[in-house]
């Protein structure tokens, strides 16, 4: 789409606002430059924020168990598989920077406690099938929940969807990988695996947020594109996807009421405790605090070496506008071999 | 090629390992979201490269999980506790150039060390890179991460001299080598604002042993942590 905003206000604001609601019926993409209404930009700002705060967020509970993975080749994997969250957390940032907030600013709304992030994170990692647990249903629960958004009306987030759905799928495959080496293990390693599959079931299924008809945001998102599925649709598929692999895996659901519905065509699930839900995003699960003390902490802590950077980066400014590189070069004289900086 | 002697893959392959993990300690606690990235990406290098030397010498894993404090064969600098971001550069300055030199010349040789360094000596230029820029941007900041940064510096500097000892089984004029190391930390600080610390390579004295398998006390609780998981589940896989 290409239309421009208007220069100075005084255009029609409906004429704006019809070809913008155009474009999205036909599909096309909005881009940055193009018009597009205060509260669609306010909702694409929320929804990016609080997940590229689940991103960064999200490498607590995973870094947790990177000084103690068992094998030098599941540390690689963890490893970089907490390296692509801080990656999405950087395509995402630049994603919400194109609609004009920076990072610095949903940074400090985020450890202000004015943005969230997915309550999912607020659950320890207890042992190490947690992380094979966090890959399996955690970031499966992501996928089903991510891929609709590479077709969101939103260009830059779309795009950026594109790239972290395809890592996002690589995370949910070592997760299942490292939890069927846990359950065709020993008896020892079959049990954490599946006292981590147990902790893990019910708050991935509330990942996809509360049902239909008590979700704030729903209606207008899947009005403007941004959201293509409803909360429980997305559930019910995942799942669907979740019963067979769980079989495979050798491990069983912590539900009781789970049974394959004939007529439906899908499985049938127990009640989910939304009040637990509830206290989790009201700041009371077993984490909240320790999560945002600790993304705080890292913040504040590196605030001089931001700071450095800044300082540095000015004075080199200065010094290019003035045609020399470093006081001490000046003075001494240039005899170093190889230029460094 | 040639069978690559194994004390030095041990030696070489736990000054990987060792770094390694004491980098991915910053996981979750980096400055900016861009160091998150970097030195997560240093410290899968290092794991790759260890993983290599590693298994030239024995199992990887046994190497790693099974073996006690004193049978580490790694420099004293790289299982320092992480510190401060300055302590954290100042050390990847130090192991970055000397590991860059290093493999260089290594890569110049016929054995399986000689593929490993030859391969691994275009990511450890981008190790040194990335501490050269920070070094000069800590250094030739703001008064506090100048100060920091020679703090950093000096004391980290007594763990330097250990690195110029010769390995057993490599082929290196190690004087040259120091003398390379020392210029280029020398010009780099230079251009930094920096002082060379007037440590270990003016006389003073140095710590060392690393090589012999004597370590520092942060090291046993480094490797409990690293170990425990592994060790307490004999015999299994995962």
């Amino acid at each position: 789409m290409t239309t421009m905003a208007p220069d100075a206000g005084t255009q029609d604001d409906a004429a704006y606002e019809a070809r913008f609601n155009a474009a999205v019926a036909a599909e096309e993409r909005i881009e940055p430059r193009d018009w597009m209404p205060d509260a669609y930009r306010a909702s694409l700002v929320r929804q990016i924020a609080q997940h590229a705060h689940s991103e960064i967020i999200g490498m607590q509970p995973e870094a947790n168990w990177i000084t103690r993975a068992p094998s030098l080749r599941r540390k690689a994997i963890l490893m970089a598989k907490v390296q692509d969250e801080a990656g999405h957390g950087l395509y995402l940032y630049s994603a919400a920077e194109t609609l004009g907030t920076s990072r610095d600013e949903l940074l400090d709304r985020l450890h202000a406690g004015r943005q969230k992030y997915s309550s999912i994170f607020n659950y320890p990692t207890l042992t190490w099938a947690d992380v094979g647990a966090i890959g399996w249903l955690v970031d499966g629960a992501a996928i089903t929940n991510q891929v609709p958004l590479c077709r969101c009306s939103y260009g830059p987030y779309a795009r950026a969807m594109v790239r972290i759905c395809k890592e996002e799928s690589f995370h949910q495959r070592q997760g299942y990988e490292l939890l069927l080496a846990l359950s065709k293990g020993t008896e020892a390693q079959h049990a954490m695996a599946q006292d981590a599959v147990n902790r893990w079931w019910w708050p991935s299924l509330m990942m996809f947020g509360p049902p239909d008809d008590e979700s704030a945001h729903s209606a207008q998102s899947m009005a403007w594109r941004i959201k293509r599925h409803s909360n429980d649709e997305l559930r019910q598929r995942f799942v669907d996807i979740c019963v067979p692999q769980a079989e495979s895996l050798g491990l069983t659901l912590p539900d009781p009421d789970l049974t394959w519905d004939e007529e439906r065509g899908h499985y049938a699930f127990g009640p989910i405790d939304w009040d637990e839900f509830r206290e989790v995003l009201r700041g009371n699960g077993p984490c909240n605090e320790q999560r945002i003390n600790q993304r705080r902490t890292a913040h504040e802590e590196g605030a001089w070496v931001r700071e450095a950077a800044t300082a540095y980066a000015a004075k080199q400014a200065e010094r290019s506008r003035h045609g020399y590189r470093a006081p001490q070069d000046q003075q001494q004289g240039d005899t170093q071999e190889e230029d460094i900086a | 090629m040639n069978p690559a002697p194994a004390s030095a893959a041990l030696a070489l392959g736990d000054d990987a390992l060792v770094l390694s993990h004491r980098l991915g300690e910053w996981a979750g606690h980096a400055p900016v979201l861009e160091e998150e990235l970097a030195l997560a990406n240093i410290a899968l290098d290092l794991l790759g490269q260890a993983r290599v030397l590693l298994s030239l010498v024995g199992d990887e894993d046994e190497l790693a999980y099974l073996r006690e404090e004193r049978a580490f064969r790694n420099l004293q600098l790289v299982e320092q506790p992480r510190g401060d971001f300055a302590h954290t550069i100042a050390r990847q300055l130090y192991f970055s150039s000397y590991q860059r030199l290093l493999y260089e010349e290594l890569a110049q040789g016929d054995t399986a060390i000689a593929e490993l360094a030859s391969k691994a000596v275009k990511e450890v230029d981008y190790h040194r890179d990335h501490a050269e820029h920070w070094t000069l941007r800590l250094g030739d900041g703001t008064a506090e991460s100048h100060q920091r940064m020679q703090q950093a510096l000096d004391a980290l500097w007594r763990y330097t001299g250990e690195a110029f000892e010769p390995i057993e089984g490599l082929a290196v004029d190690w004087a040259t080598l120091r003398a390379r190391w020392t210029d280029r930390i020398t010009t780099v600080l230079r251009q930094a604002t920096l002082t060379l610390p007037n440590g270990p390579q003016s006389g003073a004295w140095a710590a060392g042993g690393g090589r012999q398998g004597v370590h520092t006390e942060p090291f046993g609780r480094m490797l409990a942590e690293m170990q425990h998981l592994h060790r307490s589940h004999p015999g299994a896989t995962w």
